[in-house]
């Protein structure tokens, strides 16, 4: 018994560590997914391609565009002349925002009227977009209080001790400079474990069906059991390696930090691979090919990592979405992962996490291994 | 167990259904202990099936089938100690050196550590790889590969081993090496049940059993084969214009088959007086015969007239 989950166990690692290209691609790819996404994956909006047109030419206007000038939010990169100009900016992607003042601006506003500015936006990226607006209003906001003070100021300086104004403090808590990178590093740990390891378990079953090896398996006298064991142990491993590497890299190159207890993180992530581990092999019971099982694996990986609260709220999903977020082992895998490593929380908090991803684990693994027959049919 | 009568395979009344495609239709059958038993018959006429089920590997639609005394379906786990098993696609780990492939099988097998060594030895030997044991297994050519696939599969000594196709695809020489393997194994007292498409390698079994579309249409030593299957006389005949000569014979009476064989045709007459006949009408029509003579019917003549049906009524068992 021991003896025979030692030698498939040899086996697997041979499988696994003998060819340099096997070996490359257990390193390299989630490294590579780290770095990238560490980079790339940000909510925040920066440098704006702006474009102005101000038919006002006032003190006043001038000023007001200034300040989107002085914001690193916005460059702005064109000073237009006609409204003719606009579409092929926005068409040829050379701006995403259009600022337009009208003639009478400054006029309204020393009339203590209300002023418009139009604000042309480039809706394709919806959400650069909505963040952009944020932004704009921000700054109009601000101009306008600033504005009505001054002119406070001028017609009855007695009034400015009055003046009321409303400052918010804002104090983000655990992320204090709210560092999209934060979030997303130790996401990416998740996501690119969960491609890893399914893909992984389901090809290594699936490729010994193709060539033959696994129904030579299946005359000697190996209980499923230990086939099974010997098949996802390996994978285990190397999840939790995975895992290591990829914090490492992730606190040392990105400078997220690990304020938790790294047992607590690899507690969760022996439960979450069990989940992984589980779907690898009921790909793999249900596949004859490593073709079928690499699109199997990609339909099952795309909607789980959608899912999981990754890159999307799970708070703003429809109801019905929400219920299905519970079978995604990942969307706790996550809570766990920006637990241990922004907030610092153990398992005080995250043990309800970690009782989900056992209940997930067990049921998928317990799947598998009714699936996991020793016969052909 | 219950193997004190001799067999070391029994199956009765055997059925294989996918789906409702008959792949195996009641077929029965025994091979006993320490015999060769060869299994022949077209593409797609069930071959592998029947082997699958008597690994365990498939269940039986219904009927019974023993292997070393043990039932396919109650106790397959008993029988998979007991056999060793090529499957047709046999593929050795190719990334894993030949000692791991056959240390690997080994731990699969169970063979004890005190035997560990020997076992190997002895595979190493008989596969004819001493020397080569870290060589990387995807590196060797066929017929080492094949013999090593041998080596692994009976490196826990099973006194029976299934065969399926284990010689399709290596160099004649390779097949004859492999053939002396089994005829050795044979020899110490292992029952042998090994398919093949090869008629040169039927020769070489004690009996063979013929599949055709699900069925066992013929079962008996190659000898009874041959004499039993054709009805008649059979005579090689070579000419010209071998197209024009099988319409001809076609139409003569008392020609009851033709079938081509080389550059040569081969007939089934009732009655080998006829020839003179058969050789006037040729002539008659222009064709030159170079020789027509009587011969005894090979296997392959045997297989073509069994599985064309065109031998006439065949035997199901011959007598032994
Ligand atoms: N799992 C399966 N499901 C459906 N049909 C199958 C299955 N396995 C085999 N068959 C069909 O059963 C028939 C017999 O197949 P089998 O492999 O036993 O033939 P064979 O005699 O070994 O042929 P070959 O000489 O090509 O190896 C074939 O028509 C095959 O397509
Ligand atoms: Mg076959």
């Amino acid at each position: 018994m021991i003896e025979r989950l030692r030698q498939i166990l040899v086996k697997e690692f041979i499988h696994l560590f003998r060819d340099k290209h096997a070996r490359f691609s257990l390193i390299v790819p989630p490294l590579l997914q780290m770095l990238i996404f560490g980079y790339a994956a940000t909510y925040e909006v920066n440098r704006v391609s702006t474009a102005v047109l101000d038919f006002d030419h006032s003190p006043e206007s001038r000023e007001f565009l200034e300040r989107f000038s002085a914001s690193s939010r916005f460059q702005v990169r064109y000073i237009l002349q006609n409204e003719s100009q606009i579409t092929s900016l926005l068409d040829h992607r050379r701006v995403v925002l259009v600022l337009q003042i009208q003639p009478g601006f400054a006029e309204l506003l020393r009339k203590g009227r209300t002023a418009p500015v139009q604000a042309v936006l480039d809706g394709t990226d919806s959400n650069t977009a909505l963040i952009a607006a944020g932004y704009i209003n921000q700054i109009a906001t601000r101009f306008a209080q600033d504005y009505q003070l001054q002119l406070a100021d001028r017609l009855r300086p007695a009034l400015m001790t009055f003046a009321p104004r409303i400052e918010l403090q804002e104090r983000p808590w655990y992320n204090a400079n709210l560092e999209g990178r934060w979030f997303f590093v130790p996401g990416v740990i998740g996501t690119v474990l969960l491609v890893t390891v399914i893909t992984l378990t389901a090809f290594a079953v699936v490729r010994e069906r193709e060539i033959g090896t696994l129904e030579q398996l299946m005359v000697t006298p190996i209980s499923p059991a230990e086939l099974i064991v010997g098949k996802t142990l390996p994978f285990l491993l190397v999840g939790l390696a995975t895992v290591i590497i990829t914090a490492i890299a992730g606190t040392l190159w990105f400078q997220v930090p690990f304020r938790g207890n790294v047992f607590v993180l690899l507690l969760g992530t022996t439960l979450f691979l069990s989940s992984a581990l589980g779907v690898g092999l009921l790909i793999s019971t249900i596949c004859w090919t490593q073709q079928q099982s690499f699109s199997l694996a990609f339909f099952y990986v795309t909607p789980a990592i959608m899912l999981s609260g990754f890159g999307y709220p799970i708070a703003s999903m429809p109801h019905a979405l929400q219920l299905i977020t519970y079978l995604d082992p990942l969307r706790f895998y996550l809570v766990v992962l920006r637990g241990t490593f922004i907030k610092g929380v153990g398992l005080g908090v995250l043990w309800p996490q970690m009782l989900a991803m056992t209940l997930l684990g067990s049921g998928a693994l317990t799947l598998a291994t009714l699936r996991f027959h020793k016969t052909l049919d | 167990m219950t193997r004190s009568n001799g067999n070391s395979v029994e199956v009765e009344n055997l059925v294989k259904r996918f789906g409702d495609f008959t792949a195996v239709d009641r077929i029965s059958f025994q091979t006993r202990t320490g015999e060769v038993f060869g299994f022949l018959g077209p593409n797609g006429s069930g071959k592998s099936t029947t082997i699958r089920i008597l690994c365990g590997l498939l269940r039986p639609t219904s009927g019974r089938a023993i292997v070393a005394g043990y039932d396919v379906v109650q106790s397959p786990e008993l029988i998979r100690r007991n056999i060793g098993y090529m499957s047709q696609k046999f593929s050795l780990y190719a990334d894993l050196t030949v000692f791991e492939n056959l240390r690997f099988y080994a731990g699969m097998y169970g063979v004890p550590a005190a035997e560990l060594r020997g076992r190997i030895d002895w595979a190493l030997e008989m596969a004819g790889l001493r020397g080569r044991e870290s060589n990387l297994t995807g590196t060797l050519a066929g017929g080492w590969k094949q013999r090593l696939a041998l080596g692994c599969a009976v490196l826990h000594r099973p006194p029976i081993v299934f065969l399926d196709e284990p010689t399709s695809g290596v160099d004649p020489l390779s097949r004859r090496l492999f053939w002396e393997l089994i005829q050795r194994m044979s020899g110490d007292g292992v029952t042998i049940f090994v398919t093949t498409h090869y008629m040169d390698e039927a020769e070489y079994c004690n009996r063979l059993a013929l599949m055709n579309g699900g069925k066992l249409i013929a079962l008996g030593t190659p000898t009874e084969l041959k004499l039993g299957s054709i009805q008649g006389w059979l005579l090689l005949l070579e000419c010209d214009r071998l197209g024009e000569a099988i319409e001809r014979l076609r139409r003569f009476d008392g020609v009851r088959d033709v079938a081509v064989f080389g550059n040569a045709l081969h007939l089934v007459v009732s009655d080998a007086a006829a020839a003179p006949a058969i050789r006037a009408a040729l002539e008659a029509d222009a064709i030159s015969v170079t020789s027509l003579q009587p011969i005894r019917p090979s296997l392959e003549d045997a297989f073509v007239a069994l599985t064309t049906g065109r031998g006439a009524n065949c035997p199901s068992e011959l007598p032994s």
